[in-house]
C-alpha cells in the first residue's frame, strides 16, 4: 500500500481541477504551488548552509526578463523563460564566484547576496521607462495564440502547469539528495578545508548548486508573472521577497523535501487570512509576523514544522516495531 | 617520487618554512619531527595545496604541484590526514569515506568509490554499515576514520599529520602498525609528522628534523637521535627515550 501512496497522491493532485473548480481555491493552490517551487529552489542552497538573501533578485530577473522580451521584442515566453533562467544563472555566477573563490561564507555571504536583492530592485525601479518602475509591469495581452504567449485565462491549465513545475522541483531535490553532490555539499558546509582534502573542488560544487537554485528561482518568477499578468518590484524582487523565502523555507523545514511546500502553505494561508480578516488595515503585518516567527522557528524549531514532525515519527517508529 | 627544493613560506614578516629541501623515495616511510611551530604542518599544507609556497618547487612524480588547488593535488595521488581529525558529522562513517573515494580519485563511478571505501574501512577496521554514525567514535576511531578517508582517495603518497596525538600507548602501537600495514599492503609511500618521537622511530626508514622552519638534521633514526643539534632541540623532552628505542630497533632489525 505504502508503495502506491505517491502515485495515488499524484493522480489525486492531477485530477483535482477537473473535479473541483472553485476559482478562488484553485487560485490559492496555484500560488502555493508556484511559491513552493520558489522556496524549494531557495532550500537547494539553504539546506547546505548557503543562506542567500539574494533570491528575490533571481526571481525578479526571471519575471522581468521574460515580460520585457515579450513586450519589447515579441519573444515568446517559451524562449523568454529559458533566456531569463540563463540570465539568472549568469548573474548568480557573477556574484557567487568571487564569494566562493575568496571564501566568503556564512553571515558575510548572506550580506553580499542581500545587496544583490537590493540592486535588482533598484535597477527595475531606475529603468522605469522600460520596466514601469515601482508601479509594476504587465505583459501585453496576446491577440494571437494563447499557447505561444503562455497566457491562459482558465485556472485549470495554470494549476496543471504549476503542479508540473512543482513536481519537477521535487524531482530535482530528490536527484540532488541521492547524488554524490549532496555528500560533497554536506562536507563543504561543515569544513571546507577537510572537504578539499577529500578531493572535492569546493568552489565548483558550490557554484553548481547555486546555478541550479538560481535557475529554478528565475523559473518561479517567470511563471508567477505569466500567471498573475502583473509584476512589481515589491512582489517578485527585492529584500522583502528574499526574506519571505527564507522565512517560509525555514518555517516548513529546509532539510526535508516537502518542507518548503509546507512553508508555502503556512505563509500563503497566513497572508490570505490577514488580507481577508483585516483588509487594508493589515498591510505589512505579514512581514512583521514573518520576522517574529523566523526568530521563534530558528530558536525552537530549527528543522522547521515538517522536519520536526517527521523527527517525532522517526523516534516513535522503533518503539513500535 | 617527491622532490622538494628550496621551499619557503612566509606569513607577512614571519618565515614559517625557510629554504627546506628533501626527497622521498618510492615505498619509504619518512618521519618528520620537530618542536611545536617548527614548520611541519606548514610543509604539509603546502604539499597538499592548502596554501601555495612563497618560493621553491615541489615535484611529485616529475610534475610541479606547488600552488595547485587541493583537489587537483589529491587527484594526482597525494592523500592527507589532519592533525586534529576533521570528520563530516552530517554524513555517516561510510559516507565520509565514500565521499573521499569518489572525489579523491578524480574519476570513476560511484560503485568504484563504494568499493574503495569498503577497502579503506576494512584496512583501518571501522564498521561498513550504511548509517553508522561518526558520533559513536572516540579519539582512536576518529583517527582511523581520518586515515580511511585518506586511503580511499587512492594516494601514492600519504601525508599523515600527527596521527597519534591523544591516544594511549596501546592505541599508539596499533596506529603505528597500521601505517606499516598501509605501506606494505597498499604500497603507499608515507610522510609521517609526529610529536611522539619514540613510536615514530620504530616505524620510519628515515627522519627529517625541523626547527624554526629550517631543516637541522636528516638521516637514519639512529643517526638523527645522536645528532647534537637534535638533542639540543629536544633536550628535556624525550630525546633520551627515543635514542633508547632507536637503538633497540636497530639491534633487532626483524621488528621493522
Amino acid at each position: 500500500m505504502k508503495r502506491y501512496l505517491p502515485w495515488i497522491a499524484g493522480a489525486a493532485l492531477i485530477a483535482l481541477p477537473f473535479v473541483y473548480k472553485q476559482p478562488y481555491h484553485l487560485h490559492i493552490l496555484i500560488l502555493i504551488l508556484i511559491w513552493s517551487f520558489a522556496y524549494t529552489s531557495w532550500s537547494m542552497m539553504g539546506r547546505f548552509g548557503l543562506v542567500s538573501l539574494g533570491h528575490g533578485g533571481f526571481m525578479g530577473v526571471g519575471a522581468y526578463v521574460t515580460a520585457l522580451l515579450w513586450n519589447h521584442l515579441g519573444v515568446s515566453p517559451w524562449i523568454g523563460i529559458p533566456l531569463s533562467m540563463l540570465a539568472a544563472a549568469a548573474l548568480a555566477m557573477v556574484v557567487a564566484y568571487p564569494c566562493f573563490r575568496f571564501r566568503i561564507t556564512g553571515h558575510y555571504f548572506a550580506l553580499v547576496t542581500l545587496a544583490l536583492s537590493g540592486i535588482v530592485l533598484q535597477v527595475i525601479t531606475a529603468t522605469r521607462d522600460f520596466t514601469g518602475g515601482s508601479l509594476g509591469y504587465t505583459p501585453e495581452r496576446t491577440k494571437g495564440n494563447v499557447f505561444v504567449a503562455l497566457q491562459f485565462t482558465d485556472k485549470e491549465t495554470w494549476y496543471l502547469i504549476a503542479l508540473a513545475v512543482w513536481a519537477a522541483g521535487m524531482y530535482v531535490w530528490y536527484w540532488v539528495d541521492r547524488s554524490m553532490t549532496r555528500y560533497a555539499l554536506e562536507a563543504i558546509s561543515e569544513d571546507e578545508d577537510a572537504a578539499a582534502a577529500a578531493g572535492v573542488n569546493v568552489t565548483f560544487e558550490k557554484l553548481k548548486i547555486t546555478a541550479i537554485s538560481a535557475v529554478m528561482t528565475a523559473l518561479a518568477g517567470a511563471l508567477y508573472g505569466q500567471y498573475q499578468m502583473f509584476i512589481s518590484p515589491d512582489t517578485v524582487s527585492g529584500i522583502s521577497v528574499s526574506l519571505q523565502m527564507v522565512f517560509a523555507a525555514v518555517a516548513g523545514g529546509i532539510y526535508v523535501a516537502f518542507g518548503p511546500t509546507v512553508g508555502a502553505i503556512i505563509t500563503i494561508l497566513l497572508n490570505e487570512g490577514l488580507r481577508i480578516g483585516f483588509g487594508t488595515k493589515a498591510v505589512g503585518w505579514d512581514n512583521l509576523i514573518y520576522g517574529v516567527l523566523l526568530v521563534v522557528f530558528i530558536i525552537f524549531l530549527p528543522k522547521g514544522t515538517l522536519g520536526s514532525i517527521l523527527d517525532k515519527f522517526k523516534s516513535r517508529a522503533p518503539a513500535k516495531s | 617520487m617527491l622532490k622538494v627544493e628550496g621551499l619557503v613560506k612566509r606569513f607577512g614578516g614571519f618565515t614559517a618554512v625557510d629554504n627546506v629541501s628533501f626527497k622521498v623515495e618510492q615505498g619509504e616511510i619518512l618521519g618528520l619531527i620537530g618542536p611545536n611551530g617548527s614548520g611541519k604542518s606548514t610543509i604539509f599544507n603546502m604539499l597538499s595545496g592548502t596554501f601555495p609556497p612563497t618560493a621553491g618547487t615541489i615535484l611529485f612524480q616529475g610534475k610541479e604541484i606547488g600552488g595547485l588547488p587541493p583537489h587537483r593535488i589529491i587527484n594526482s595521488g597525494i592523500g592527507r590526514t589532519f592533525q586534529i581529525p576533521r570528520p563530516f558529522r552530517r554524513l555517516s562513517i561510510r559516507e565520509n569515506v565514500v565521499l573521499a573515494g569518489y572525489y579523491g580519485r578524480g574519476s570513476g563511478s560511484r560503485s568504484e568509490a563504494e568499493a574503495a571505501a569498503e577497502g579503506a574501512l576494512a584496512m583501518v577496521g571501522l564498521p561498513m554499515e550504511r548509517d553508522a554514525s561518526v558520533d559513536g567514535l572516540g579519539a582512536a576511531g576518529l583517527k582511523k576514520l581520518e586515515l580511511a578517508k585518506a586511503i580511499a582517495t587512492g594516494p601514492k603518497l600519504l601525508l599523515a599529520d600527527e596521527s597519534l596525538g591523544g591516544l594511549d600507548e596501546h592505541e599508539m602501537d596499533q596506529a603505528a602498525d597500521m601505517l606499516r600495514k598501509i605501506r606494505t599492503e597498499l604500497g603507499i609511500t608515507i610522510i609521517w609528522v609526529e610529536h611522539i618521537m619514540g613510536v615514530l622511530m620504530k616505524v620510519v626508514d628515515r627522519v627529517m628534523v625541523l626547527d624554526h622552519g629550517e631543516k637541522i638534521s636528516e638521516g637514519l633514526p639512529t643517526e638523527v637521535v645522536a645528532d647534537p643539534r637534535v638533542i639540543e632541540v629536544y633536550l628535556g623532552t624525550d630525546a633520551g627515550e627515543a635514542q633508547a628505542t632507536a637503538a633497540a630497533a636497530s639491534g633487532n632489525p626483524g621488528a621493522a
